[in-house]
């Protein structure tokens, strides 16, 4: 499945601003974004329902573009889910079968089986009106796969759901996928979800991808300063590049400090020098007092404003000497007292969990936070 | 409404909440106790007088009925006017049969494409009904009859014979029936695929259903309840109706409306009339139980 440059407008305002993508056979694909990022149109336009402004979409190699919803190999679980509310759930799963003229008692065995699948054997007769949200969607997840598609869409299925069944349905599509082997396409604004189940995920922003790889890639090397704080909680601070070698970049952050971070891991900044320095809170250890900072490690001084126990752990908020607030999550093994509000303290990180990304610019930030 | 009492403050308070737990529980007989009433006295009250109405022997010269329990009054008013029933029934089940064909794309076209405009097509389609009854069929009278615009045309460009007429035929009584109730069948049959939820739609064309299959195997089942609903909203009231016969028809195709209120205006057979109006009335509920019984109770409140 391949997207080359594809564009949709909505009247004058772009949806999905040129967008390249290529998913692999088998793949478990995530695309992440907050709501009006594109991710559904994106998805829709391969489903069918939309058609691109601009662009081709292929598909195992065959240019679907312009084919209507019922010539592509693609089937779509919805974000309603939205079963046949005439039918029962033997005729809801079957449907698609019917539809493409598939022999009677062939159309039984498939159907059976799927059902088997979902874990619904014995709810064959019953109306779609009477099952709870989980059963629900577990048929449209067997309808959709009953046709053995080249490739799956899933449209925030699990957001009408409730947390527990949640994780329980991540689990269980995660293993169904194992078993049928087909493409997943998974479009979700929840970032656990996407990097619980995904082989890979894109993030998208505005339109356009930000980030894309496998979930650790994502998360530990963001490529912008939107995936970085899209995606779990960063620490950021604004800075200058200092000096730059084939090992190691040096920023000098506001206030003075210096961080070292390793040279792999600067996106290409078109010239520029002014980055973010960022590091994910749970990298970073606490120390009370002024601690030596041990070699190939950042550090920063400060004192604790906020201390709260989490149960897993701690979260502090500390207000550091070069005047950012920076947050720290501290396991709960067990070990010395922590660190109590008020308290100096000195945070280090390693050098190799340090990043840095391209900061957005100051317009675009103030225009997100309003939209919240 | 739940009150939150504090354990440590009982007394007043207790006795405070009681009185409105009686008044909340009074609530809602005082509310329909108008509606009640109105139900009771002008509803109830005739049904029953009419019911009884048709037992009794009445004496034409002075009107006093007296009450005889003449069953016998049904098979008789039967076998008198069974040919006026017939009647009835083709008329009614020919222009409901047109009205469910005519308003089906109608309804389907403005649930579907009337987009911001929806209201404004389906009160242009109730413009016409802003007008009494009774003159919008005296106006299709002065339209069909012989004289009238078009047949004159017509037979001017010699389209027609000379002989042609529509004014006293059944065509004319069933076009004037359909043309009356059209709102009827349209309505319900809107607000049945106005609900059906597009992306059930969509999800048909996503699987493989072409649209011509898409309408067959969804838009047209989930669309039943509501044609049902029409057909009866439809068809009782025209099975008695008498104004279109009356006006638009001749003398040889008689509905059993006009023969119900010659009974009571015209022969002053009260007993007569009021057996007649009980059959239909039968006829009616048949109707309605077998819509229940096939759809359920609970679309019927949809819909009616």
């Amino acid at each position: 499945m391949e997207f080359v440059h594809v564009t949709k407008a909505f009247n004058d305002v772009k949806a999905v601003d040129d967008l390249n993508l290529r998913i692999n056979d088998g793949e478990f694909f995530s695309l992440l974004g907050p709501s009006g990022c594109g991710k559904t149109t994106s998805l829709r336009m391969l489903g069918g329902f939309e058609e691109p402004t601009m662009g081709t979409i292929l598909l195992g190699g065959q240019d679907v573009t312009n084919l209507p919803p019922y010539r592509r190999d693609v089937n779509t679980v919805f974000q309603s889910y939205a079963l046949f509310p005439h039918l029962n759930v033997f005729e809801n799963v079957a449907f698609g079968l019917r539809r493409s003229k598939v022999e009677k008692s062939e159309i039984r065995r498939r159907v059976g089986e799927m059902l088997e699948l979902v874990d619904l054997p014995h709810l064959e007769k019953r109306q779609s009106a009477q099952l709870s949200g989980g059963q629900q969607q577990r048929v449209a997840l067997a309808r959709a796969l009953v046709n053995q598609p080249k490739i799956l869409l899933l449209d925030e299925p699990m957001s009408a759901l409730d947390a527990k069944l949640r994780r329980q349905m991540q689990i269980e599509l995660k293993r169904i996928q194992g078993q049928v082997g087909i493409t997943f396409l998974y479009v979700t604004h929840d970032q656990e979800e996407a990097m619980t189940m995904s082989n890979r995920i894109a993030v998208m922003w505005r339109g356009r991808i930000e980030g894309m790889g496998t979930p650790k890639e994502v998360y530990d090397s963001p490529a912008t300063e939107f995936v970085a704080s899209f995606l779990g909680a960063s620490n950021l601070l604004a800075g200058t590049i200092d000096s730059s070698d084939a090992a190691r970049t040096v920023v000098a952050v506001a206030g003075g400090a210096r961080m070292v971070v390793p040279s792999e891991r600067v996106p290409d900044l078109g010239g520029a020098r002014e980055v973010k320095v960022g590091v994910r809170p749970e990298k970073i250890e606490i120390a009370t007092g002024t601690v030596e900072t041990p070699a190939n490690h950042n550090s920063l001084a400060g004192r604790v404003r906020v201390s709260s126990f989490t149960g897993v752990g701690n979260q502090y908020i500390v207000e550091t000497t070069v005047g950012v607030d920076v947050t720290v999550y501290a396991q709960n093994i067990g070990q010395q007292s922590a660190p109590r509000s008020g308290e100096e303290v000195t945070l280090t990180w390693p050098v190799e969990h340090t990043f840095i990304v391209k900061p957005m610019p100051q317009a675009v930030v103030l225009e997100e936070t309003e939209g919240e | 409404m739940e009150q939150l009492v504090p354990a440590d403050h009982p007394g007043g308070v207790v006795v405070h909440r009681r009185r409105h737990r009686f008044g909340r529980a009074l609530a809602p007989y005082l509310l329909s106790l108008p509606a009640g009433l109105w139900l009771l006295l002008l509803f109830v009250v005739p049904l029953a007088v009419m019911l009884s109405l048709s037992l009794k022997t009445c004496d034409p010269a002075t009107g006093a009925c007296t009450m005889t329990w003449h069953w016998a009054e049904f098979p008789n008013e039967i076998s008198l006017y069974h040919q006026e029933f017939i009647t009835s029934l083709l008329f009614a089940g020919g222009a409901t049969l047109a009205d469910l064909v005519i308003s089906f794309p109608i309804a389907y076209w403005i649930a579907f494409h009337g987009r911001h405009r929806k209201n404004f097509f389906l009160l242009m389609l109730l413009v016409p009904f802003f007008v009494s009854f009774v003159i919008r069929t005296i106006v299709w009278e002065f339209v069909l009859s012989n004289n009238g615009v078009f047949l004159t045309t017509l037979k001017n460009l010699h389209v027609l014979p000379s002989g042609f007429h529509i004014l006293g035929t059944s065509w004319a009584v069933m076009a004037g029936l359909a043309y009356n109730y059209l709102p009827f069948t349209a309505l319900p049959i809107y607000v049945a695929i106005e609900r059906i939820d597009r992306r059930v739609l969509e999800a048909a064309y996503d699987l493989y259903a072409t649209r011509r299959q898409g309408f067959m195997r969804v838009i047209f089942p989930l669309t039943i309840p509501g044609i049902f609903a029409a057909f009866l909203l439809t068809f009782i009231p025209m099975f008695g109706d008498y104004v279109n016969q009356e006006i638009l028809g001749g003398t040889s195709n008689t509905m059993i409306g006009t023969v119900i209120q010659n009974q009571f205006l015209v022969n002053f057979d009260y007993a007569g009339g009021a057996s007649l109006s009980a059959i239909l009335l039968v006829i009616a509920l048949l109707g309605i139980f077998l819509y229940a019984r096939l759809l359920g109770t609970r679309t019927i409140e949809q819909y009616l």
